[in-house]
């Protein structure tokens, strides 16, 4: 029976050994989880290696995990162990997040740093405070992209533009689901901008925007993943197409891309961090440290040098410099800039969280048809 | 074993014992070995395998989130008509008050909105926004009387005196019932003690409650309560979101106040559970039938070809020199070598309309150039770069039956007069059919799961039922619906499986020798 | 058609090479000509191209050099399922997916004979091997000597004029090989089928054939009946691969009559018969089998000479008593003695003399 001892000696280890692994976190690493990419980079440069420098303690740990963040924090909340100390979502994920009690409650102006100008926390960030859990970051925009050598003179200055198949023949990306899409819809329906939702909340108002979509529908890609539409218009696929506006400063700006940007009716969005419920007080007491410090006005305004999404603290905006490698003036690329702001949509969150599950069941099977 | 003899009938050993007995005796020690030797296995598949899927099952039907959070509401609404069409009476708004102001501590309210807004849309918001609201109900005004009315209605300590008092219990069931759950929300989430904290509102409309009702205790102060003004929980709660006037969110609560509920599964087949009971969901709504044919009707195409692309180089693996058959058998397994995500970018630089096939055929002039092929963002798409990847999961069983194939069969029927087509098609083929279903099995069964590939180049028209559920899992969190709908991809699967056996024979599956 | 053999000639491989590899040859010069009806063997070890030689013939390996022809019709040329030759396999080869009826129904089948006719050809086919009742059965069903029965039928169900049986029975036991190499010849004798019969064993090509051909090292060392080949061994492979076989090693001392004389390399003289040794001074190995050499003295003629043995061992057969003796420094000899009632049981330990004919002493090449 030596080896059946063994056996069994080996199969405990073995179990032991994973647990150990999945739970090999040291007391001094903090585990942040962002989306990875150029974005991530930005917050290590303007937020985690100045942290690092100064609290010789801490050890911040990335994990490229927020595509999965709600998924992975529900299972974590279940199981009762709590990996990770900060996490960046979208703002709809963190509504979702604290609806279902898997993100802490913050009191902002308790936990976070005042503006450089004197002003609360609340204050200084203002609407972008969209769930009592989220901690803003940044403003970033669902805007549309299209390759200048294909449009020739006529270059749109109109989101509707997306649905003029003759002026601009060719493909279209767009997100595959109905957020930004249904309001663009609509919108170029000739529904008025301040009762876009309304109309969306009713039946009627839903088939109207899925007939405006409808008239493109042969002409669009539906991409899910934001790279796909710089990529896209890199390769002459298509002729316009949606993403977030960082990536399209990035293909312009950084890679010299033949593309310009149409701010028109631009989707604007926040991203931010939740802490997740349930973390143990001197993980939570050093986690809020860092994200007072990370949040602070010139932190925000230090990772817009980076990438060219808008700081969410009303303060950090007249400290926006210069691309750190480049050079040129940021200012100019975020979508809160007036130039750029002309015509805006904030994304309804109270209207998504509600009608999301909804929609996107008729969206997937409008597509399906 | 030689001393067996013959006893009335039974085989018994030379010592009396019956023999069946003592030969399993004499197994059961080589089962324990064995048994032991598997055990690790057995214990990694049971936590990693067995357990989540039986998980998974129980949380396509599991809802007792209703019942948990708001027990009381549940309890009410049973003697309300749902299809009268009148919002429910204020005795289940009272009962709706209580469970709402506890959950509210506990912050499930959202989580609950989040379940019942799966059934209808609204109910999310509703929840949330009357959350906020519902600690600054005019209940409050009951508070004010009774501490007003004697001042040991404001003593914390003598409210823990009372509710310690069985006598007390009986005679004031909503109040004890209120005080219960509030002082556990006091211990549990502020970490206090209840005869130092003061009781919350919602104690003393329960006080209210019982006393309107006639209940009368010695042991506390006599208070008329008859005449005051009464607060209509109703109105309250309409007036904190009309949404709670409308009848059908309640009717949905009530439909949905089980422990377990069918609406997942009934989601998943496009079906809908409310208040007139199953229904078609509506036409704009249906998706899951039409997603779940599509997944198996290109399943089916993709395994089509895999066979027809994977036969004949099995078949040349097996029948060339063991050399050069290596060196194509790791031309086989290359795509296996490769990431998934590099290979399927590939194919997307391949097969897009400015892709690399698209040009070589304009510039042959077989296509003309306004006339590309749409190779990308669509079923074929997916048909091609699912073809590609699981094509070695076709190979391999084929290439390993094949191999086991004795030439001498295909030398028999020739010496027999057969020609080469005749020898392949009479002998050879029927041998290899063990391979074909051994692989076809293997790659139905994958690309009836796959979602990563479909994502990327399968556009709208070439996504399969496994995107939704990864959906609704990462993305929606409807975990419920995912995993109803991943049990019926489970059940789909099996019930092939057992229509495969039934049609063919699962002894006629072979993956080698 | 020209035929460049004998009349009688029905099977002819003329200066037949065949090499797989461009290097070597693993058939040198074949030359070999069977009469219509003939039973031939062609016996060697693995690798001495036997079965090359049968595959040629078959048509699935194709001659690198040379001829071979039916009937007088060379088939170079003709794909193998035009060539009309029944074959029996190693395995049997018989089709799993196939009831034994199917089975034997395929090459009529193919050849687009009727049902009805099929059926009874096929019905006869099983009677004739006795297995009249397994028809609906499937091979895996069977046992070892069925399936065998069932893997002749099918080879002669089609009726071929030529019959080719690779090592047919290799996968049998003792018992039911020895009663199948009956079956096969009596069957073969009975419808007068041509056959060519591989095999590495030498007791089935003694006891089937009509002929044997002993192949070694790609080439026919020897083609003859039975009894010659065992009898009259051409040279020293074929004298020790066929039956049991005592050498010794000498060199030839005189040699003239059809008789020479031997000085063994310890001394000793012996006689024996002259077969492939032409001079004075040759060396050579003589071959004498077991049951010829006489340890009877009065048995053997006066002058002729003997050697002394002792004894090693007695080994009790039943029917023969083996005996191993040493002699003339070998101590492998053995000689075989018929267990007869006035036969001696020789002691370990004795020494005794042996002797024997001279024709039953073969001089060979060394």
């Amino acid at each position: 029976m030596k080896l059946t001892k063994t056996l069994l000696a080996t199969s405990a280890l073995t179990l032991a050994a994973g647990a150990a692994f999945a739970d090999a976190h040291m007391a001094s690493d903090m585990t942040l989880v962002s989306w990875g990419g150029a974005y991530q980079a930005s917050q290590t440069k303007a937020y985690s290696e100045p942290y690092m420098a100064a609290n010789a303690g801490v050890n911040i740990v990335w994990d490229e995990s927020s595509a999965e963040a709600v998924a992975k924090l529900r299972a974590m909340n279940e199981s009762g162990n709590i990996t990770w100390d900060l996490v960046d979502v979208e703002a709809a994920d963190a509504i979702r997040l604290c609806d279902e009690g898997l993100a802490m409650e913050i009191d902002h102006d308790a936990m976070l740093a005042a503006g450089n100008d004197g002003s609360t926390a609340s204050d200084d960030f203002g609407d972008s405070i969209i769930s009592d859990c989220f901690i803003p970051q940044i403003v970033f925009s669902t805007t549309v992209g299209y390759r200048a050598d294909m449009v020739g003179d006529n270059a749109p200055d109109s989101i509707c533009a997306i649905f003029d198949t003759e002026t601009y023949p060719g493909k279209r990306a767009l997100n595959k689901r109905p957020l930004a899409n249904m309001e663009w819809a609509l919108l170029c329906d000739g529904v008025a901008k301040d009762d876009i939702y309304d109309v969306l909340a009713t039946p009627e108002g839903q088939d109207q925007a899925f007939a405006k979509l409808d008239t493109i529908k042969n002409d669009v890609i539906w991409w899910s993943a934001a790279a796909e539409t710089p990529q896209l218009l890199a390769d002459g696929e298509i002729v316009m197409g949606s993403t977030y506006n960082g990536r399209l400063f990035s293909a312009i700006a950084e890679q010299g891309q033949p593309i310009g940007m149409l701010w028109d009716a631009q989707m604007l969005d926040f991203d931010g961090w939740v802490i997740p419920a349930g973390l143990p007080e001197d993980r939570l007491a050093r986690v809020l440290d860092f994200v007072s410090y990370a949040t602070d006005t010139q932190r925000l305004a230090d990772q817009a040098a980076y990438i060219s999404y808008g700081p969410a603290r009303a303060s950090s905006a007249p400290l926006v410099g210069n691309h750190a490698e480049l050079g040129i003036p940021m200012a100019p690329h975020m979508p809160t800039d007036p130039n750029n702001s002309k015509n805006v949509f904030v994304t309804q969150y109270d209207f998504w969280a509600d009608y999301r599950d909804d929609l996107d069941a008729k969206f997937q099977a409008w597509l399906a048809q | 074993m030689t001393d067996a003899t013959t006893d009335a009938g039974k085989l018994t050993t030379a010592d009396g014992q019956s023999l069946k007995k003592s030969l399993h005796r004499a197994l059961r020690r080589q089962k324990v070995r064995a048994l032991m030797l598997i055990a690790p296995l057995l214990l990694f598949i049971l936590l990693s395998f067995i357990a989540p899927i039986f998980d998974m099952l129980l949380r396509s039907v599991e809802n007792d989130i209703v019942p948990d959070t708001i027990p009381r509401t549940i309890v009410a609404l049973d003697d309300w008509d749902a299809t009268s069409g009148e919002t429910p009476g204020e005795e289940v708004f009272a009962a709706f008050y209580t469970d709402f102001a506890i959950a509210e501590e506990y912050k499930s309210h959202t989580r609950l909105g989040s379940r019942l807004n799966y059934e209808l849309t609204g109910i999310s918001s509703l929840f949330r926004s009357t959350g906020r609201k519902v600690g600054k109900f005019e209940t409050e005004s009951y508070t004010e009387q009774f501490t007003a009315a004697d001042a040991a209605f404001a003593d914390p300590a003598q409210w823990a005196a009372w509710m310690a008092d069985d006598a007390v219990r009986a005679a004031l069931p909503q109040t004890a019932d209120a005080y219960d759950a509030w002082s556990k929300i006091v211990v549990d989430l502020n970490n206090d003690v209840p005869s130092e904290e003061d009781p919350a509102d919602f104690v003393y409309t329960g006080l209210y409650n019982d006393l309107m009702a006639g209940a009368s205790v010695a042991s506390i102060p006599s208070v008329d309560v008859s005449g005051w003004e009464p607060v209509s929980l109703r109105e309250q709660f309409i007036d904190a979101n009309d949404g709670w006037a409308d009848p059908a969110v309640w009717a949905t609560i009530k439909t949905y106040g089980g422990d377990y509920t069918s609406g997942y599964f009934l989601n998943s087949v496009d079906m809908q559970l409310s208040g007139e009971g199953v229904t078609q969901r509506p036409e704009d709504e249906r998706i899951y039938i039409t997603l779940f044919v599509r997944t198996i009707i290109l399943s089916i195409v993709i395994t089509g070809s895999c066979i027809l692309l994977g036969y004949p180089i099995a078949f040349l693996l097996a029948n060339l020199p063991l050399r050069s058959a290596n060196v194509l058998m790791i031309l086989v397994l290359l795509p296996f070598w490769t990431s998934l995500l590099v290979r399927t970018s590939a194919w997307k630089v391949l097969l897009q309309n400015q892709g690399v096939i698209n040009d070589i055929l304009v510039w042959l002039h077989v296509i003309a150039d306004d006339n590309r092929l749409e190779l990308i963002n669509n079923a074929t798409g997916t048909i091609i770069a699912m073809t590609h990847i699981l094509l070695p999961f076709m190979i391999l069983p084929l290439y390993s039956v094949m191999k086991t194939i004795s030439p001498s069969y295909v030398r028999a029927a020739k010496s027999m007069g057969a020609n080469d087509w005749t020898a392949f098609w009479r002998v050879y083929f029927p041998n290899s059919v063990p391979g074909i279903g051994a692989g076809s099995i293997l790659v139905f069964i994958l690309s009836i799961g796959y979602y990563i590939t479909p994502e990327l180049v399968g556009g709208t028209k070439g996504v399969f039922i496994s995107n939704r559920i990864a959906y609704h899992i990462s993305s929606s969190l409807n975990w419920g619906l995912a995993a109803a709908l991943g049990s019926i991809l489970l059940i789909l699967v099996l019930a092939l499986y057992w229509l495969y056996d039934r049609i063919v024979g699962i002894d006629n599956v072979k993956l080698g020798g | 058609m020209a035929s460049s053999a004998t009349d009688s000639a029905f099977v002819e491989f003329e200066r037949v090479q065949k090499s797989y590899d461009g290097e070597t040859l693993v058939v040198k010069d074949l030359n070999l000509s069977m009469p219509k009806g003939e039973f031939l063997t062609m016996l060697g070890p693995s690798g001495s191209g036997k079965t090359t030689c049968l595959m040629m013939l078959a048509g699935f390996e194709t001659a690198t050099h040379g001829d071979i022809r039916i009937g007088g019709v060379s088939i170079n040329n003709i794909p193998p399922h035009k060539r009309g030759i029944g074959m029996v396999f190693q395995n049997y080869a018989l089709f799993p997916h196939m009831t034994v009826a199917e089975n034997l129904a395929f090459p009529l089948e193919v050849r687009k004979i009727g049902k009805s006719e099929r059926e009874e050809k096929v019905q006869r086919a099983l009677d004739m091997v006795q297995m009249g009742r397994f028809g609906g059965r499937r091979p895996a069903q069977l046992s070892g000597g069925q399936q065998q029965r069932i893997a002749l039928a099918r080879a002669l169900v089609f009726q071929p004029e030529l019959v080719l049986m690779d090592e047919p029975l290799g996968a049998l036991d003792k018992q039911l090989r020895e009663h199948m190499q009956f079956e096969i010849t009596r069957l073969a004798h009975e419808l007068g089928i041509t056959t060519v019969y591989v095999t590495h064993d030498q007791t089935e090509a003694l006891t089937m054939s009509d002929r044997v051909a002993v192949f070694d090292d790609g080439r026919i060392q020897q083609l003859a009946p039975p009894d010659q080949l065992y009898e009259s061994p051409q040279n020293s492979f074929v004298a020790q691969f066929i039956g049991e076989n005592n050498t010794l090693t000498g060199v030839v001392k005189e040699i003239g009559n059809g008789k020479c004389l031997v000085q063994l390399d310890g001394g000793d003289l012996i006689d024996a018969k002259p077969v492939n040794v032409k001079n004075v001074g040759d060396r050579t190995k003589v071959s004498i089998r077991p049951e010829r050499v006489e340890i009877n003295k009065d048995r053997l003629s006066p002058d002729a000479h003997t050697l002394k043995a002792e004894v090693l061992e007695f080994i009790y057969m039943g029917d023969i008593f083996r005996t191993r003796l040493r002699v003339a420094g070998h101590d492998d000899f053995v000689i075989k003695t018929r267990n007869a009632p006035d036969q001696v049981r020789l002691q370990p330990g004795t020494m005794i003399d042996i002797g024997w004919l001279p024709e039953d002493c073969h001089a060979l090449d060394a």
